[in-house]
């Protein structure tokens, strides 16, 4: 389905794949909301995936996936560097720096945040004794290196919402939820106080705020699909 | 970045495969660099001053700022330094996302279990380590057909991002039969990424910067024997 078959006005239509409580696929709305780009949303059961998504994330089978005029961009944080790239237009907000350097600088610490801090979070939440307390540890220095980060700014990229910010966003709404959960509190009274005051900023931003699933909700699914989440960490973590 | 005075330092280490990625692409674009080599047992003031964060190869400073994690440095070295020949990157923002989505597959089921398999102690690890890259070896085929389209490079006609990123464990592909009795890139398995390592080999670039195959066997296998003996020690 070539976009050149669309008559010249109409935009190739936009599509994405997502699952609820997904916090990459949040990070992918809010990229469309800051470009101001129309799109349908296809709502997975990831228990039971659909021909769509299999289709079109052959190698993964996850979301989220964005279809633009049929053609499919996977992997979140490659799907905002397409969509910061590909929807762009004068009034739009740019989501990566222009200065190159600065762009690498984005990069980094968003690569930082899912290999540092993220991954082992999740690690650290479904297992228990000595593997735990090592990935808590892990996520708890990296933490610090965040927070240290952050240094006063607004958000991480200085005063508006960018790349690092979405690559984060797991960090501002989605923690405290896994840390109930699990029963495990990685985060004490008063640690952090630039990360937890970055939470704030980025959970109350007019465009973030209408993509954050409900806590409630959220709370129920995670509790429902604890023991899935144990047994497929237990494996991973034995091939460490 | 338009003349003037472009002082381009990259700090790295002999065998790594990042930082033969970040070679590659210097070199490719015709670039002049001084390398400064770590002993990653003994690391510099430099080192740690400019990659506070992981003390780790390779760091490209340019100008004195230093760019750190290797398919960063490969962007920034495609986005600022003007050199000669094609972007690495498409220009096309779809084809540019194909590109980034296949090099962090490559990333992280590849290269990740590649590198556990050199650390881990048992055989019986190393063995679960080596089908984890083999069946993303199979993926990756597929994956070089989408890319290429039917051409020599994972970038088409031209050596492109997806072909450096790949391209810097090329010694350690061809060392693999040696150190581990597998072949990684097996023209009856994967005939596509077979004749891909063949052809990256004749580049001028690859030429000048890959190490050399029976210096990484020696230290593939001593890697090995050292770890494991590790193990039997406990």
């Amino acid at each position: 389905m070539s976009s050149s078959q669309q008559p010249a006005q109409a935009p190739a239509p936009v599509r994405l794949i997502t699952a609820f409580g997904s916090p990459f696929a949040h990070r992918v709305e809010v990229a469309l909301a800051l470009k101001g780009v129309p799109y349908e949303l296809v709502v997975e059961d990831l228990a039971s995936k659909s021909e769509l998504l299999l289709a079109h994330n052959p190698v993964h089978r996850s979301v989220p996936v964005l279809l633009h005029g049929g053609r499919a961009v996977c992997e979140s944080l490659v799907i905002v560097e397409y969509v910061d790239e590909a929807f762009h237009h004068g009034a739009a907000p740019r989501i990566l720096p222009t200065d190159p350097y600065d762009r690498a600088t984005a990069r980094f610490w968003a690569q930082f945040i899912a290999d540092k801090c993220l991954k082992p979070l999740w690690l650290s939440m479904w297992t228990d004794g000595e593997a735990q307390a090592r990935f808590a540890r892990e996520t708890k220095e990296s933490l610090a290196v965040l927070d240290a980060q952050l240094d006063g700014k607004r958000f991480f990229g200085g005063d508006a919402l960018g790349f690092v910010d979405l690559a984060a966003c797991t960090l501002a709404h989605w923690l405290d939820v896994l840390e109930e959960v699990a029963g495990k509190r990685l985060v004490g009274d008063g640690e952090y106080p630039a990360l937890r005051r970055w939470a704030k900023e980025y959970t109350s931003d007019e465009t973030v705020r209408r993509f954050l699933p409900d806590r409630d909700e959220l709370v129920a699914f995670f509790a429902a699909n604890k023991e899935r989440y144990t047994s497929m960490v237990r494996a991973a973590v034995q091939r460490q | 970045m338009a003349g003037g005075n472009v002082e381009l330092k990259l700090v790295g280490q002999w065998a790594s495969a990042f930082v033969t990625r970040v070679k590659l692409a210097l070199h490719l674009k015709g670039l002049s660099y001084e390398i400064i080599e770590e002993d990653l047992r003994n690391k510099s003031e430099l080192l740690l001053s400019s990659n506070p964060v992981h003390k780790a190869v390779p760091v490209l400073i340019h100008n004195g700022k230093p760019i750190c994690e290797s398919q960063i440095i490969v962007q920034y070295i495609d986005e600022t330094l003007v050199g000669v020949g094609p972007s690495l990157l498409p220009a096309d923002p779809y084809e540019r996302a194909v590109a980034r989505f296949w090099a962090a597959y490559i990333e992280d089921k590849l290269v990740a279990p590649w590198d556990r398999v050199f650390r881990v102690k048992t055989d019986e690890e190393r063995g679960e380590e080596m089908k984890q890259m083999l069946a993303a070896v199979d993926v990756l085929e597929g994956g070089f057909k989408e890319c290429s389209n039917g051409k020599c490079f994972f970038g088409g006609d031209c050596v492109g991002y997806v072909d450096v990123i790949l391209g810097g464990a090329v010694s350690y592909a061809k060392a693999n039969e040696a150190i581990f009795g597998a072949k990684l890139f097996d023209a009856a398995k994967t005939p596509l990424l077979a004749a891909w390592m063949e052809r990256f080999c004749e580049l001028d670039a690859a030429k000048a910067v890959l190490q050399d195959v029976d210096t990484v066997v020696k230290h593939g296998k001593f890697l090995v024997a050292k770890n494991s003996a590790r193990a039997s020690n406990n």
